[in-house]
């Protein structure tokens, strides 16, 4: 698996040369999001009634953004060919230690930075058991999914704690003055902003594609894949528990089962932004494109009147779409390729050739 | 490989920044241009009277009723309706509807809340944004909406199942009552009710227990064989839960005692139909949920027309079901419970 993966990737790097830049930048997944981004924006503007009012851009961005958030350190572990799937049950948790410590009497921000620190526990846990354990991110999540959501509820029972103070929330809900778009944007921004920089510019960054293409050959070359990983899951709890202080403040409400599925909504919008999910492949303005692709296209047909239901058939379809059209191009690419090889009498892909 | 992502990386970057920047500025040019929501899209004289009613979840019979009331009301008045929800009845996932309903720039929004506080700045943004907001069924907190449609008061509850089960006892004898749990805040003020109600209006007749079914199916049912056991001149039980009247109806229906005791309470038609067609069940009480959604649809309409503000003592035309008047914190009261016997129990279905 890994090995025909990594020749696709070493094909295409050969051949690019072969083709001018911008039809390079029009071929890749990133791209191909971003136009399916623009199509529907436009497509919404035109047809559905009330899209264009400032407060549809509020909430749109204010719902995306916990989804946003997790969404950075989850296109870092997935580069890795890892995954987090405890994302949700951290925000829960985040979201319960938040509530009670408030209850308690805590000022609020000691409360929320503790939340965060509870998050960043919970995904050393991971960390922990995924690299000197040594167990599978896929097991290890679906394991502590079930135990932190389970601490959440626990906690908290059914009931949920909905008092906080009106400073706190009103700085989550509130918008940047003179404009619809939502102040939490700002700290969104400047982590966005944190992670591409880490992911595309820094040797860290390269490392997690190195280990996402080939952990051996990583391993081989001085990268501590070990050490990066319980880094990216450190990461990847701590932003989860920020979102849950989000989470709470934006609805007032600490509930256990708050964000139930998120995690979903998250790898969803990962994988149609262009992430590979076998590793070693994917950008993080192609993430962005896709998280706003999943809530610009349902806050649209929600508006439009369309069922929940329906909704989730839409996305659904579109992510197989989006997984399915990346193997299809990348099957098309290398027919093309051979094509060329055998036009030149030679053959352009000594990867390839038996 | 790096080498090839990071030639490609300024143009995608550049479409992304492109891609948002024309999806604010498109927003934001329509913003300036296009009048902030809530009159655009009034038809007829003064008011928009698009309403969206807002379930606790969807596919539940009980609403599928009211919200059936309430789109009769709406078509009499020539409004438009609508009726959106989630699957699951949980209060986060309320709040998109709120906000949606909100961005269309409906006239009014009837709501029946999944939790008092959890929705509650999600309706006071739809308020902000003109949107006239009406809860009914399930109230949230009284600073969230502009009125509350109640089914029935305490008193009018504890009354009407005294009355039914004095006249079909024949205003004398022992009674007991099955319950929910001990604990259960509605019911113990239901039961207190209805013992003041007694000692004050039947003084012949006896409540010798009140027993706990923990609204539990199964346990309900052995309640009610205990009492009939431990009581053997029991005329009568009143059960104000819909869980507990099942649960004895069942009983008595296959007992010895089937006609001889009198059952009544709050249940719902569909699980009473059978016990009140093979005559085990004379009359039981609950409100008429058609009617509590017509009546939300008229209330909602007055305040959508400026007719009423929702302050104490406004009063409106609610069509077929004549005036009401709006009490305090912003409440209107449906009426005494409906009883539901024979005759008039074939007409619904939740």
């Amino acid at each position: 698996m890994t090995a025909t993966a990594s020749e696709t990737r070493a094909t295409r790097t050969y051949t690019a040369h072969a083709q001018p830049a911008w039809r390079r930048a029009l071929l890749t997944r990133e791209t191909a999001v971003i136009v399916l981004l623009m199509i529907v924006i436009a497509v919404a503007l035109a047809v559905v009634p009330n899209f264009d009012s400032p407060l549809t851009v509020t909430y749109l961005l204010r719902d995306i953004a916990p989804i946003l958030l997790i969404a950075l350190p989850m296109t870092l572990i997935i580069i890795t060919e890892e995954i987090d799937l405890s994302v949700a049950s951290i925000v829960g948790l985040s979201s319960v230690m938040t509530g009670i410590l408030t209850e308690a009497g805590w000022p609020f921000a000691v409360a929320a930075i503790t939340a965060v620190l509870v998050g960043a526990v919970a995904g050393a846990i991971n960390g922990f058991l995924i690299t000197v354990v040594g167990l599978p991110s896929l097991a290890v999540t679906i394991g502590t999914l079930a135990l932190f959501r389970g601490i959440a509820v626990g906690l908290l029972g059914t009931t949920a704690i909905t008092e906080f103070p009106e400073f706190w929330t009103d700085l989550a809900k509130d918008n940047i003055p003179g404009t619809p778009i939502p102040g939490i944007m700002i700290p969104f921004m400047v982590l966005a902003v944190a992670f591409g920089v880490l992911l595309h510019f820094t040797p860290f960054g390269r490392s997690l594609y190195a280990i996402g293409l080939n952990k051996e050959a990583a391993a081989f070359s001085g990268i501590d894949v070990g050490r990066t990983k319980f880094l990216l899951f450190l990461m990847s709890g701590t932003v989860s528990g920020f979102a849950g202080v989000y989470f709470t403040l934006l609805y007032s409400n600490a509930r256990g089962d708050n964000a139930t599925g998120m995690e979903l909504s998250v790898i969803a919008a990962v994988l149609l932004g262009g992430v590979s999910i076998f590793g070693g492949r994917g950008a993080l303005h192609g993430v962005i494109a896709g998280v706003l692709l999943i809530g610009i296209l349902g806050s649209a047909l929600r508006l439009a009147g369309i069922t929940s239901d329906i909704i989730n058939v839409i996305t659904g379809v579109l992510l197989v779409l989006s997984v399915v059209s990346a193997s299809l191009l990348a099957w098309l690419r290398r027919r093309r390729i051979s094509a060329i090889g055998k036009k030149k009498g030679r053959s352009a892909t000594p990867v390839e050739s038996p | 490989m790096f080498s090839h992502d990071r030639k490609r990386r300024p143009l995608g970057v550049g479409l992304t920044a492109l891609a948002i920047s024309a999806a604010l500025a498109l927003t934001g040019c329509a913003a300036n241009g296009g009048g902030d929501g809530g009159d655009g899209e009034g038809d007829g004289d003064g008011g928009n009277l698009a309403i969206t009613f807002l379930p606790k979840n969807l596919g539940n019979p009980y609403f599928d009723t009211s919200n059936a009331g309430g789109e009769e009301a709406i078509e009499e008045f020539g409004g438009t309706y609508a009726e959106v929800g989630p699957s699951e009845a949980s209060p986060t996932s309320q709040v998109s509807f709120i906000q949606t309903a909100a961005q269309q720039g409906v006239g009014g929004l009837v709501v029946s809340a999944n939790d008092p506080e959890a929705i509650c700045d999600a309706l006071n943004e739809a308020r902000d944004a003109g949107v006239k907001v009406v809860t009914f069924d399930s109230d949230t907190n009284p600073e969230c909406r502009d009125l509350f449609i109640n089914q029935a008061t305490a008193e009018g509850i504890a009354k009407s199942q005294v009355d039914l089960i004095a006249e079909q006892i024949g205003d004398e004898g022992q009674i007991a009552i099955l319950s929910a749990s001990a604990n259960a805040t509605n019911q113990n003020a239901w039961i207190e009710l209805m013992e003041e109600d007694l000692a004050a209006n039947h003084p012949n007749i006896e409540l010798v227990e009140t027993v706990y079914g923990d609204d539990d199916d199964q346990t309900s049912f052995d309640k009610t064989a205990a009492l009939l056991q431990t009581y053997p001149e029991l005329k009568g039980i009143i059960s104000p839960t819909t869980v507990g009247i099942a649960a004895a109806a069942r009983y008595l229906s296959t007992s010895e005692y089937k006609g001889q005791v009198a059952l009544t309470g709050l249940g719902t038609p569909n699980q009473m139909r059978e016990y009140v067609e093979d005559g085990t069940v004379t009359a039981f009480a609950l409100w008429n949920p058609a009617d509590l959604g017509y009546l939300a649809a008229f209330a909602t309409k007055a305040l959508i027309e400026g007719e009423i503000t929702g302050e104490e003592g406004d009063s409106f035309d609610a069509g077929k079901l004549g005036e009401y008047e709006v009490g305090a914190d912003g409440v209107v009261l449906l009426g005494d419970p409906f009883v539901f016997d024979a005759e008039n129990i074939g007409d619904f279905d939740f």
